[in-house]
């Protein structure tokens, strides 16, 4: 993979959110350095997982790169289809073509589907407004991907709440999937399912990977499912990515402290392996600051 | 296992909860039964819907219309005095008030909507203490400092006089624990106290559960789908699917020599080292052409544990 070139080149981004003070005058009393300095390469056909505690930044860096916040600094060199493009520098307007090539997958399929639009509105609302077919053509490709990703075409004049929670999330990859983007962020997109529905949308996911050649970015909280997944993962905390490297080596022979704390949390299923969890914070600041 | 019965905090037989929707009736729990031996965790597993929310709640008659239990006895055990059977109390009996946050408390999921946001700390966990003890105001008060700080909450004088939106998950989930504790229960019931926190958090929570239960004495019901914290927790382990009790024995018996397909299942499911890289087994595969609705009666095996199986199924199994 090393002599492909990196669908995804990211570059000291940066996001900061001002804080401002409760004061009549509106004055920012201090900046949240929600991703602080992130930089990495994504190769295509590749899976990096995002994992980091609630507030350490893994979705506002996923979003960022998705241009969903615009960057404080930073570059995100991306390979589209018309060549090498910087999404950290261009306007809206110059990005919305660029849309179809990312695509996001949310965490909640409860509340990320619009309840009063039926199954083949939502799946086949982005090509509508990207004006990429309509009639026909859209009736059939709507089919297609819901067929691909384990959908009965019959369903498509239904609403959202007439499936459960798998079914959903499978509605939502449908969406994703059918501007045939060359990335994916699937944010927490298998936390909120049961274990059973969980390991479906898995294979699914993986799947559709080989299938059509996606790559992914995998932000999440759960370890093991990341460890499934993940060709690489990076550990986020604070804001800044700590530790990046092969999943195996991450999990084998985790090298910042935090990772390790991280890792020592994760109860097993083997009542014989007792959780020790590391639980020295200062460890992990001083390492940091250094 | 007459002999046993002592043992017991609590004892669930054949309860059957229903809901009555314009659809007809739904069983959401059918021939649950269970007991909750003194001073032990129980772990109630199961994905959303197969009933263990509410078994859990049937305990303190928290099923609300259109829902009821049809059938069973919940009896409960105090350790003084004579056992009661919950299901046969009247609404208004001041013995369920006493039962409910008293002898038998709970906590919740989200700590964030089990607290007030009106209220300051010290005010709940006050008024938990006040409900079920006569004790003044300011010895009331000196309890839940103490709570406070038995759940490892620093600074606990000036932390009563906070609001939960001054506290972060972990230390919400830490005062719902202290306010559930505060007056002593005899069982605490605990529905996925630890789904909604991180898992360095959770790592903690669970911590504090296991030293509070061990050093208080408490029996607790753990209701939750990992099994990971299942592994960590329990002593003994029902698991639940489609409103009924497919499997239980103690959690090394479960999780290490699964007996039912759906219980090897969920087990399979899971991510970990052993299946990396390959496709996960899913619980359908699993299960493949066995038809659980065929063998739903619970049959309990010479070792203790039951399993909702065939007897073939059962002679099968290396015993």
């Amino acid at each position: 993979m090393e002599s492909q070139t990196p669908l995804l080149k990211v570059k000291n981004l940066k996001k900061y959110f001002p804080v401002y003070g409760q004061g009549l005058v509106k004055r920012q009393i201090d900046t949240i350095k929600a991703v602080d300095d992130v930089s990495f390469d994504l190769m295509p056909g590749e899976t990096l997982g995002l994992v980091g505690e609630s507030g350490s930044g893994k979705t506002t860096c996923a979003r960022t790169i998705l241009r969903a916040f615009k960057p404080t600094s930073g570059e995100v060199l991306f390979q589209s289809r018309q060549g090498e493009v910087d999404l950290a520098k261009l306007s809206e307007k110059a990005l919305k073509p660029l849309r179809q090539d990312m695509q996001m997958i949310f965490q909640d399929p409860f509340s990320s589907l619009n309840p009063r639009m039926t199954v083949s509105d939502i799946v086949g609302e982005p090509l509508i407004i990207h004006n990429l077919a309509k009639g026909m053509e859209l009736e059939n490709r709507v089919s297609e991907i819901l067929e691909k990703v384990g959908l009965s075409p019959e369903y498509r004049t239904r609403y959202p709440h007439a499936f459960s929670g798998g079914q959903r999330q499978r509605i939502g990859i449908a969406r994703a999937l059918i501007m045939e983007p060359a990335l994916v962020v699937a944010d927490e997109a298998v936390s909120a399912l049961d274990v059973s529905v969980q390991a479906q949308v898995i294979n699914l996911l993986e799947d559709l990977q080989e299938d059509l050649n996606l790559t992914y970015i995998f932000v999440a909280h759960d370890l093991s499912v990341v460890r499934h997944i993940c060709n690489r993962v990076a550990v986020m905390y604070k804001g800044k990515i700590v530790e990046l490297s092969e999943t195996e080596d991450l999990f084998n022979a985790p090298k910042h402290p935090y990772t390790k704390m991280l890792l020592s949390a994760i109860p097993s299923p083997d009542p014989d392996q007792k959780l020790r969890p590391i639980a020295s914070f200062e460890e992990i600041e001083s390492a940091n600051n250094c | 296992m007459a002999n046993q019965s002592d043992d017991l905090a609590l004892s669930v037989k054949d309860l059957r909860v229903q809901f009555d929707t314009d659809e007809g009736v739904v069983t959401a729990v059918e021939n649950v039964s269970f007991d909750v031996k003194r001073g032990r965790v129980l772990a109630i597993v199961g994905e959303s819907g197969s009933g263990k929310s509410v078994s859990a709640f049937s305990i303190l008659r928290l099923i609300q219309k259109p829902g009821r239990i049809v059938n069973g006895q919940i009896q409960f055990r105090p350790a003084e005095g004579k056992p009661v059977d919950i299901v046969g109390l009247s609404d208004r009996d001041p013995l369920l008030y006493d039962i409910r946050g008293g002898y038998i408390s709970m906590i919740f999921q989200e700590p964030m909507t089990a607290l007030s946001p009106v209220h300051t700390i010290g005010n709940q966990i006050c008024e938990a203490i006040l409900v079920h003890q006569s004790l003044s105001k300011k010895e009331a008060e000196k309890r839940a400092i103490e709570m406070l700080a038995l759940v490892g909450i620093s600074d606990p004088e000036q932390r009563l006089l906070q609001y939960p939106h001054e506290f972060s998950g972990g230390m919400r989930q830490r005062v719902v624990i202290a306010m559930a504790l505060v007056c002593r229960p005899e069982i605490l019931i605990a529905d996925e106290p630890t789904t909604a926190l991180d898992v360095t958090i959770q790592a903690q929570i669970l911590q504090l559960i296991k030293k509070l239960q061990e050093e208080m004495g408490t029996s607790v019901i753990f209701i939750t789908h990992d099994l990971g914290v299942v592994a960590q927790i329990a002593d003994d382990v029902v698991v639940m699917y489609q409103g009924r009790i497919v499997e239980k024995g103690t959690v090394r018996e479960i999780l290490k020599d699964p007996f039912h397909p759906y219980t090897k299942g969920l087990l399979a499911a899971i991510p970990s080292q052993s299946n990396r890289g390959r496709r996960l087994t899913t619980v359908d595969k699993v299960i493949g052409d066995l038809d659980l609705s065929a063998n739903r009666e619970l049959k309990i095996l010479p070792s203790g544990r039951a399993v909702a199986l065939s007897d073939k199924e059962i002679a099968k199994l290396s015993l």
